[in-house]
């Protein structure tokens, strides 16, 4: 099966052609926050090096959020376009556990961290169980003092990966010497790791309905949302 | 069985709050136009939030292609080019779009178009009758109002635009002080037909020596008149005040007009963008060409004066044939605009 991975969800970019669990081609760039000029043109270099065409392609993992939200639309756009418009497989992984993957240890919680700003965090806890990655506490947009309550009952060691600096001194404040900070590079997604983790997971059953996994309304919408709160929010949008 | 070859180009248009893919034949006929509205959910905050904008494209682009090739019974083999609009627009609305032509123009290796979306509302008149050249367009539309002069069918300079508000902008905005949720163009327009000129709203720019249009004094002589009224506890006519602000609106956009067709002949002139729906502009433009023997008005149909990727395949079969190409380094640019006319062509 040849796959091709696509983590944009941050600063960083990284795309890899996979056949099966073998690495065929990545890159990944951290420079830029490019994503809408580089990603198309690494994709198709990426494909045409590892001597493939587009219809060779069998199935397109992508981290689909959180994230910055450009950043995971450009992925999810491009993902959701490439197997629509190629009729092939796609599957849909956190970008918290893309990065998760990167930590490679037995014994620890892992919990990277994407800066939301105001001292909110997109985060999530995952560990390794028996070779397999499982998530401990999902996905989500928190402020950073709830989210230390939350992980106080855990007594294991808590290895915070990604956007780490702004977090750092009030976690070691709670969690002293359980906390651990990864190394910088467990920080970048890796779209190798991403298609690997991606190879075994079930693809999407509906292609055309996926949208980033934003976890965070838009202001607009949080605002509208408190002064009605029963409206159904759905068919907004109405082909004419 | 058709046996000449068909070009067909498959099109893109999400700059705004519509997402639209179009399958057009030979650059005029329309196979299928597909165009998802968000209109509803922008009515809630009362304007297009520019983040929701971008949500609900990503919602529909794929379901707007697949419908489309399906409509139009053609395959991906069929097809001849992909054109996306890539500006001007909101940015994170086009990326959209320009994403998922890039990518299916690179899957089935197919050349990409690059249309600016003022070209493609221009150019939607030829999918009703071909253009004539010289040609002369007055762009009216919630965020443009130009008169774009054309002199061969790839060229595109601008000979006025607005120094403020565009048009459709000063019409959801007075739409607001007298309740009109937006869009309020057809609302206000349907008022106006109601009322009179009763308050002679001040006529900017109009006897200035140029072709460009201000709308800002409008609209601000507008809401004082209103408040001012509020404040005193007298009830004004809402039909009178829609028909006196959309009479200065047409008489400014009527004039200049006039005035860039004296010194420009042309053999056509194009009314096109959203607000060229309206009625009291087309009736007034209809009445002042009569007077312009060789120039033939061509008003863009209703249904084609909104934003749709219809327009943008029209543009985009006449800009592939002139050599318009972009890669997939290709951006966004949302504040892309045709060139003003330079001077040693006057
Ligand atoms: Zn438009």
């Amino acid at each position: 099966m040849k796959i091709l991975a696509i983590d944009t969800s941050n600063k960083p970019l990284s795309v890899a052609v996979m056949d099966n669990d073998q690495l065929l081609a990545q890159t990944t760039l951290t420079t830029h926050r490019k994503h809408a000029e580089f990603l198309m043109p690494v994709i198709e270099d990426l494909v045409k090096k590892s001597d493939l065409a587009p219809a060779d392609l069998d199935r397109v993992v992508v981290a689909d959020g959180p994230g910055s939200y450009t950043g995971i639309r450009m992925a999810v756009t491009a993902a959701k376009t490439i197997a629509s418009t190629l009729g092939i497989e796609l599957v849909t992984v956190s970008s918290l556990l893309n990065l998760a993957l990167n930590v490679q240890k037995d014994n620890v919680l892992i919990n990277p961290i994407f800066d939301g700003r105001n001292q909110n965090m997109f985060t999530g806890l995952y560990r390794w169980n028996d070779g397999e990655i499982e998530t401990v506490i999902s996905d989500q947009h928190i402020n950073l003092e709830k989210w230390l309550h939350l992980i106080a009952e855990y007594d294991q060691q808590i290895v915070i990966i990604g956007d780490t600096d702004s977090f750092e001194n009030d976690m070691r404040s709670a969690l002293h010497s359980r906390l651990v900070v990864g190394q910088s590079l467990e920080g970048i997604p890796s779209a190798a790791k991403l298609g690997q983790y991606g190879l075994s997971q079930s693809p999407v059953s509906n292609v055309d309905a996926v949208v980033p996994r934003y976890l965070r309304l838009t202001k607009a919408e949080a605002d509208w949302k408190k002064l009605h709160p029963n409206e159904d929010t759905h068919n907004y949008v109405e082909k004419v | 069985m058709n046996l000449v070859a068909r070009d067909l180009v498959l099109s893109f248009e999400s700059s705004c709050d519509e997402t639209s893919v179009a399958v057009i034949e030979n650059g005029n006929k329309i196979l299928s136009n597909i165009v998802a509205t968000q209109i509803k959910s922008h009515q809630r905050f009362g304007g297009v939030v520019p983040e929701v904008a971008s949500r609900h494209h990503i919602e529909q682009i794929t379901g707007c292609i697949n419908d489309a090739l399906k409509e139009a019974d053609v395959t991906y083999d069929d097809l001849t080019s992909v054109a996306v609009t890539y500006g001007p627009g909101l940015v994170g609305a086009l990326l959209i779009g320009v994403t998922a032509a890039k990518v299916v123009a690179w899957a089935h290796n197919l050349p990409l178009v690059p249309v600016n979306h003022l070209a493609g509302h221009i150019y939607a008149a030829r999918l009703v009758e071909p253009i004539e050249f010289p040609a002369m367009a007055l762009v009216v539309s919630g965020g443009h109002t130009e008169l774009v002069y054309m002199p061969e069918e790839d060229k595109f300079e601008i000979i006025g635009e607005t120094r403020d508000d565009a048009a459709g902008e000063a019409y959801d905005k007075v739409g607001r002080v007298l309740g009109i949720n937006y869009p309020a163009g057809k609302p206000v327009d349907e008022l106006a037909r109601k009322g009179h000129d009763t308050f002679k709203f001040p006529r900017a720019m109009d006897s200035d020596d140029n072709f460009d249009f201000s709308f800002s004094g409008l609209k601000s002589a507008f809401i004082n008149t209103v408040h001012h009224a509020d404040q005193i506890h007298e009830k004004l006519s809402r039909e009178d005040l829609a028909a006196s602000f959309q009479q200065a609106v047409v008489d400014v956009l009527a004039d200049k007009t006039d005035r860039a067709l004296k010194e420009f002949p042309v053999k056509q002139l194009i009314l096109a963008g959203g607000v060229a729906a309206n009625k009291g502009l087309r009736e007034r433009l209809t009445k002042n060409l009569q007077a312009f023997k060789n120039t033939k008005l061509e008003l863009v149909p209703l249904s084609l004066c909104g934003d749709n990727a219809a327009m943008i395949g029209a543009a985009g079969e006449m800009l592939y044939r002139h050599g318009a190409r972009a890669d997939a380094t290709l951006n966004a640019d949302p504040g892309l605009e045709f060139e003003w006319l330079k001077d040693e062509e006057k």
